[in-house]
């Protein structure tokens, strides 16, 4: 007895002992290449600046990969303590009530300051819940933005467009002086969710989803969505707009070649078009239809970061710390300078105004300030599940729109056919 | 057999080699009746674990809805099946795997024959050309799709060159069909050296007295691959066609993702592929279940069908 008693005095002692020097976390992430290296870079920073946690983030491949990953660690009770989770994935998180402790609740638990305000507009509701508490942590936060080849515009002799009636007024110029006008990299992102955000449309009953998951309802075919399609269409037919399928870097690619005199990225994607550009090139705010409005903020976009459940309270503490520390304007400045995403808190901004940052390289300030602009009625964000799957419906219409196989008005029927249908079953999942 | 003590090592090998084969063993008898089940134990432990479990678990969960994280299942009987076959789309994806398998399965099977006919009869430099030939097995399916890709560029692959040398705008990952054709050429370019590899083994054990026998009957070589030579390849080309369907439907799957590049919009896929996007990217655990058990029952009944229909035909020497 004595003997087995002592084995396991032994045996606490063993295993508590590290956890008295320091407690370890880990953080799961969607990110490669540059970003990826910034991610370990700033879990450097936090381990240096503190002695009490250790910090080891894990690259799980892209952002979807990332989430099923965390999905699946989440069952079999081996999640990390923080998981990045993309806007489109927000809702599936979001969702699962006891996966995740809210991170204004983790802060404040943790006898830390946190201020909503702090937050610049565009950021503060995307990630949370319909009373404006704080679910997930904005992490790496961008905004699609319309890159501008200057040397084209010099060219045809036109003025960098704010409106889509004077990209109208413009494109035939362009492409006289033998541009193709218009390419874009993202339309689900750019033409139907931030086409929402920018005209102040409706995306989706029960207050854009935030409401209920009971009973949402997707907006995609309403008579200005389908006008926007049917105009891309009809500039597609035009020369005026190249379409290059789903992937990303193929319609960016002929931007890069000088061939194209605007295109639609991310305010993430200048530092990589820095040095793959073969032209002078600057940046604009994804334009509006003025027939429609003012041209309102549009809506986050990137991942957040979500604080796990399941841990015990010491590592829980880790990560509030954590959530601190990334929000402090220095860690924001040097994620922002070093990746081209969005600094998520106005004191960040200020910052990397007053280092002169936006004198040195104008366009990183475009995506902030698109983001700043006056909100709406339905510029906060959407609620929506299984919406990746959503996504996946509208590229395989759109690329039928433009090989001319459908109308956009039925492909975008279609759209809100299927949507539906999945959202209803997601409300099913998550009654 | 007796062996002269005078032989050299060599020789011994050679005679030891080539020595006729006994009478078969006989039986192994166990001491204790659970020997023998000591010895299953870690093959069973394996095929439990890593198949009937996991297929156990599909089948269950195919019945449920589920949130991701585990919370909650709902029954829902076949509600998921249900689904699945007023599905357009999974009609469609069902269509393009079998249309799909069926012309990689053809086309793997015939270029691997007609090389490795070829090959057979080359005497000069015939190492090199051979290994020239299997050596592309080497490269794994998704290095395979990158070579394809970067041959399919839109921008600027040497493949949308040629064809735009004829007029045609090869838009790959645009069009569909475009991309149905890359995927099989891709797919195809993978599987060929596999198949040539087993035909050209096969052609050499064609005995020569065969061979020479069939040249005094028939002076059409065509007639005499297809009354001698094919027969006698009958067996490896059965198990081929097997393998490659097997391949078809399944080893693609990585050509199929870094073709469609993470996003399928309207290109075409099979239908693994699609139990892996709605199950790992869209969460969708009881509709991914559902396909997957889809996907058990054509694979068993594809089996059976080989084997109690093709088999018969086949005859093995």
């Amino acid at each position: 007895m004595i003997k087995s008693a002592s084995l396991f005095v032994l045996a606490l002692g063993t295993t508590a002992l590290p956890a008295l020097a320091q407690t370890e976390i880990t953080w799961w992430h969607g990110m490669g290449g540059r970003n990826g290296e910034v991610i370990n870079e700033i879990s450097q920073m936090f381990n240096e600046a503190q002695s009490a946690c250790h910090l080891t983030p894990l690259s799980k491949g892209t952002y979807e990969e990332a989430l099923a990953s965390g999905i699946a660690a989440f069952r079999s009770g081996e999640q990390p303590n923080i998981l990045q989770v993309f806007d489109a994935g927000a809702a599936t998180i979001m969702a699962a009530k006891g996966a995740t402790i809210p991170a204004e609740e983790l802060i404040q638990g943790a006898g830390k300051p946190f201020s909503r305000e702090d937050f610049i507009p565009g950021v503060r509701n995307f990630y949370a819940d319909s009373t404006g508490k704080f679910v997930g942590m904005p992490f790496n936060s961008s905004a699609p933005i319309m890159y501008v080849n200057t040397e084209a515009l010099a060219k045809a002799g036109v003025e960098m467009p704010t409106t889509w009636e004077e990209f109208e007024a413009a494109a035939p110029k362009l492409a006289a002086a033998g541009y193709l006008p218009l390419t874009a990299s993202q339309l689900t992102w750019q033409f139907v969710e931030n086409f929402k955000s920018r005209n102040n449309q409706q995306f989706a009953t029960n207050n854009n989803g935030y409401d209920a998951v009971q009973g949402t309802e997707i907006i995609v075919n309403d008579t200005n969505t389908v006008m926007m399609f049917d105009k891309l269409k009809d500039w597609a037919d035009k020369g005026w707009y190249g379409f290059y399928g789903a992937g990303w870097s193929d319609n960016q690619k002929p931007f890069e070649e000088g061939k194209v005199a605007f295109w639609i990225g991310s305010s993430g994607s200048f530092g990589g078009l820095s040095k793959t550009a073969t032209m002078p090139f600057s940046a604009g705010f994804l334009p509006y239809w003025a027939s429609l409005g003012q041209g309102t903020q549009s809506f986050i976009g990137g991942a957040a970061l979500f604080a796990m459940a399941g841990k015990p309270d010491d590592q829980n503490g880790c990560t509030a710390e954590f959530f601190s520390f990334l929000t402090s304007p220095e860690t924001q400045v040097y994620w922002h300078e070093n990746t081209g995403y969005v600094p998520v808190t106005t004191a960040a901004y200020e910052l990397a105004k007053s280092q002169g940052w936006y004198e040195k390289t104008p366009v990183a300030e475009v995506g902030i300030q698109q983001l700043m602009l006056p909100g709406g009625e339905w510029t906060k964000g959407y609620r929506m599940g299984f919406f990746p799957q959503i996504r996946s419906i509208e590229e395989r219409e759109f690329n039928r729109i433009f090989s001319g196989e459908v109308a956009p008005k039925d492909a975008l029927d279609i759209i809100q056919k299927e949507a539906d249908e999945l959202l209803a079953k997601f409300a099913k999942t998550a009654g | 057999m007796t062996v002269s003590p005078s032989l050299s090592l060599a020789q011994r090998l050679r005679l030891w080699v080539s020595r006729p084969a006994g009478p078969p063993a006989k039986a192994v008898q166990f001491d204790r009746a659970l020997t023998p089940w000591a010895f299953l134990v870690p093959q069973l432990a394996i095929v439990v674990i890593f198949f009937y479990w996991p297929s156990a678990q599909a089948v269950t969960s195919s019945f449920y809805l589920e949130d991701p994280f585990g919370f909650g299942a709902t029954f829902v009987g076949l509600d998921n099946y249900a689904d699945l076959s007023r599905s357009n789309e999974y009609r469609q994806i069902a269509g393009f795997t079998a249309f799909f398998s069926a012309v990689v399965t053809a086309l793997a099977l015939g270029l691997g024959l007609l090389l490795a006919v070829k090959a057979d009869k080359v005497i000069r430099a015939a190492g090199p050309y051979k290994t020239a030939l299997i050596s592309v097995y080497a490269i794994a399916p998704p290095v395979a799709a990158l070579i394809g890709m970067m041959l399919f560029d839109l921008h600027i692959g040497p493949a949308t060159q040629f064809a735009a040398l004829f007029g045609y705008d090869l838009r790959v990952g645009i069009d569909y069909w475009d991309t149905a054709f890359a995927l099989i050429v891709i797919s195809v370019w993978k599987q060929v050296p596999y198949n040539f590899i087993f035909f050209l083994s096969g052609l050499q054990s064609v005995p020569v007295s065969v061979r020479e026998a069939a040249l005094i009957d028939a002076r059409s070589g065509w007639r005499r691959f297809v009354d001698v030579t094919l027969p006698l390849l009958a067996p490896t080309a059965f198990f081929l066609l097997i393998i490659n369907v097997t391949y078809a439907l399944f080893d693609t799957f990585g050509i199929i993702d870094v073709i469609v590049k993470d996003k399928p919009a309207n290109n075409p896929m099979t239908l693994v592929y699609k139990v892996y996007l709605d199950g790992f990217k869209g969460n969708d655990i009881g509709g991914s279940s559902a396909q997957s058990v889809v996907l058990m029952v054509l694979v068993a009944v594809l089996t059976v069908v080989q084997f109690r229909l093709l088999e018969r035909r086949v005859h093995y020497g």
